[in-house]
């Protein structure tokens, strides 16, 4: 998947959670949940979507790694292919 | 393991000895005066929670103890990032409360007067939150993911006067209300990392802090005096204020005695946040009472951080909620099996009942089985607990600590009477007379005196008592949502819902979750002119999280040609909630037709 695509993916991911989202707004090294309310289940959500969507097996484990969108994008494009 | 119906204990083989060894003893020898005395009082009389909680320990050997250990969000993430770690011990943290104590009178803020804190759980947090006590300001700790509305309606119910908060959390959730209200006087801010603020219309904390003296005498207050107004949902209408006077102290001293058995060697960790009541009685007030060092992490749930604290950080005594014992199971055996606990002596939780799996949970994966408890913002403090010493029914709530009479009441035409029967369904109700008993609703005496009946408050939950004078929770006596723990009230879902202009009506019921309880789910019905599709679904659902925040608002939308309606215009909410689950409808004889 190129990165274009992946990244609408984790945008429209994002928007179905929340809505009230404004991609452009988004600074994409800063916290992510720094900038958009999402609460523990919301971000769960995010990550069970991103990967039903995706197929990309994203362990409990490494959920701390995944804070900003930079982090998210680049954690992504190194298991899409 | 096998899964007995008992979780027997050998209360002798504890260390240290629990507070609470002999249970119907220290019930029958207990009386709220010889706590109160020997909490003792301010020199030259009166009392003050946050004298309590910090300098009366100033002239004891606790004064150069650990108060409080805060980790910011990047601390733990790898070693290079320990600058984010800040320990303050009680003496220093008398004079930071000091600092901001002077810097509220500075601005001629005093008794009386409401001040507000809305942050995450960062230093500043806790030290204007015990300064505003010492100052004899009322203070009210808001939840940050709450969003604009629900800040407004309870800022304006509370009449505040002075808000603390960062400046990020001001452009994103207050500044675009702030014309509305009209009592609010101050705005202190505190800049990103450190960082100087130059907001109009606001002061810079860390300016102010710096100019105030660090010596101050905390205000004399009475016993009945008001210290804490903690915002909780009813059903209907507008949050509801209970107000705690500064008496209430008594409570968190015994409390975390008994219920949470601390002792002045533990590393106590209370996971709640302060916007909520168990982070300022549990997560502040009570741990700081007995003189122990309590650790605070900023940064949100995360299973491997929060196994990782719990051993690197040597956690003692472990107070948490269910829903985050729930995402801890989730995550799996893998991830907790790196870490050991070997400091870990006791895990309690709090918010909603525990599932008995949860206990064994504990018991297989931690080494220890958790401790359900249960209490209000109405209650102030821990009611009813199962303590270290004493055998655990997974799923009951435990026993009534010392100092409190609970008992299961039924309505009758005269009033409620006490069920005395065991196993009997009814609602919970406690004996009034203990000191954190909350003194009313604010500007709503109405509501407060249709929680009690005679001698007893009526805690709208639903329970019985088993012949071992063990609690059960049933269920909630009412509408009310609770997720994650907290208390959500349809209404002010329904109300940002409908201020909408595509929704003609709104109903708002708790839909069951296996992690959070309930979510909240809300249906609606549209105004002639507007089509159900998915694309005004995500209009309604981002309008109602901007409005609500992520905390309150719905997780879920579903549109409905029209709601069920009682005749007198009700929505029935109980009906919504039996067809969304698929249960019997019950009593519809008040429906209106057609729904």
């Amino acid at each position: 998947m190129d990165e274009p695509t992946l990244r609408k993916t984790v945008f429209d991911t994002l928007r179905r959670i929340a809505p009230e989202v404004t991609p452009a707004d988004l600074e994409p090294a800063v916290p992510l949940r720094d900038q958009v309310d999402l609460d523990s289940m919301d971000w769960l959500n995010f990550l069970i979507a991103l990967h039903e969507k995706l197929g990309v097996d994203i362990p409990e484990s490494d959920y701390q790694k995944l804070v900003t969108l930079d982090d998210v994008m680049g954690y992504l494009k190194a298991r899409c292919g | 393991m096998t899964r007995a119906a008992i979780i027997r204990k050998n209360a002798v083989a504890l260390a240290p000895a629990p507070h609470l060894l002999d249970y119907a003893a220290e019930r029958q020898r207990f009386s709220w005066d010889a706590v109160r005395s020997e909490l003792g009082t301010m020199p030259g009389g009166g009392i003050n929670i946050g004298w309590a909680a910090v300098d009366r320990h100033l002239g004891t050997p606790v004064r150069d103890h650990v108060a409080f250990r805060f980790l910011g969000r990047d601390a733990h993430r790898n070693a290079l990032h320990n600058d984010s770690r800040r320990d303050i011990t009680y003496a220093e943290l008398a004079r930071l409360t000091n600092r901001f104590a002077n810097a509220l009178r500075s601005l001629g803020v005093g008794r009386g007067d409401r001040v507000f804190l809305l942050a995450s759980r960062i230093p500043e947090l806790y030290i204007a939150a015990l300064g505003a006590l010492k100052n004899g300001s009322v203070l009210t700790p808001l939840f940050s993911a709450f969003g604009p509305e629900p800040i407004k309606t309870r800022m304006t119910i509370g009449a505040c006067k002075v808000l603390i908060t960062t400046e990020a959390l001001y452009r994103r959730k207050v500044a675009s209300i702030r014309a509305e209200l009209p009592q609010l006087e101050h705005i202190l801010l505190v800049g990103e990392g450190g960082a100087r603020t130059s907001v109009p219309g606001t002061r810079d904390l860390a300016t102010l802090m710096e100019a105030a003296s660090d010596a101050f005498e905390a205000e004399r207050m009475s016993t009945d005096d008001l210290a804490l107004l903690h915002f909780t949902s009813g059903t209907t209408g507008t949050p509801k204020g209970a107000m705690h006077a500064h008496g209430a102290v008594v409570t968190h001293f015994a409390t975390g005695r008994y219920a949470l058995d601390l002792h002045p060697e533990d590393l106590f960790w209370c996971t709640a946040d302060p916007g909520w009541v168990t982070g300022t009685s549990y997560g502040i007030i009570a741990p700081l009472l007995h003189g122990v060092t309590s650790l605070v992490d900023e940064a949100d749930f995360d299973a491997e951080r929060w196994y990782r604290l719990l051993q690197d950080e040597h956690v003692s005594v472990w107070y948490t909620a269910p829903t985050a014992v729930r995402m801890l199971m989730k995550a799996g055996p893998e991830v907790v099996k790196k870490y050991r606990f070997p400091e870990l002596r006791f895990v309690a939780s709090v918010g909603e009942p525990l599932n008995p799996e949860a206990v064994w949970w504990g018991a297989e994966v931690l080494g220890l089985p958790i401790h359900d408890n249960w209490w209000q913002t109405e209650t102030g403090g821990i009611m009813i607990a199962n303590t270290p010493a004493m055998d655990i029914k997974p799923g009951s709530m435990g026993r009534p600590l010392p100092g409190i009479d609970a008992c299961i009441v039924r309505k009758t035409d005269a009033g409620f009477e006490e069920v005395i029967k065991a196993d009997v369904e009814g609602e919970l109700a406690l004996r009034v007379g203990w000191p954190s008993m909350f003194r009313g609703y604010l500007n709503q005496e109405e509501r407060y005196k249709k929680c009690f009946s005679g001698d007893y408050y009526l805690t709208g939950d639903l329970a019985r008592r088993d012949a071992d004078g063990y609690f059960w929770f049933v269920g909630r006596a009412d509408d009310v949502i609770k997720s994650a723990g907290h208390l959500i009230g349809p209404f002010e879902v329904e109300s940002a819902l409908m201020e909408h202009p595509a929704v003609a009506e709104a109903g708002v019921i708790g839909k069951p979750d296996p992690m959070v309880g309930e979510t909240v789910k809300a249906f609606v019905s549209l105004k002639a002119g507007y089509t159900a599709n998915d694309e005004l679904l995500m209009e309604l659902l981002g309008h109602a999280r901007k409005r609500l925040g992520a905390a309150v608002a719905p997780k879920e939308i579903a549109f409905l040609p029209s709601l069920p309606r009682t005749r007198s215009g009700k929505i029935m909410r109980r009906l919504l909630k039996a067809r969304e689950l698929g249960l019997p409808e019950g009593d519809t004889s008040t429906l209106e037709g057609g729904a």
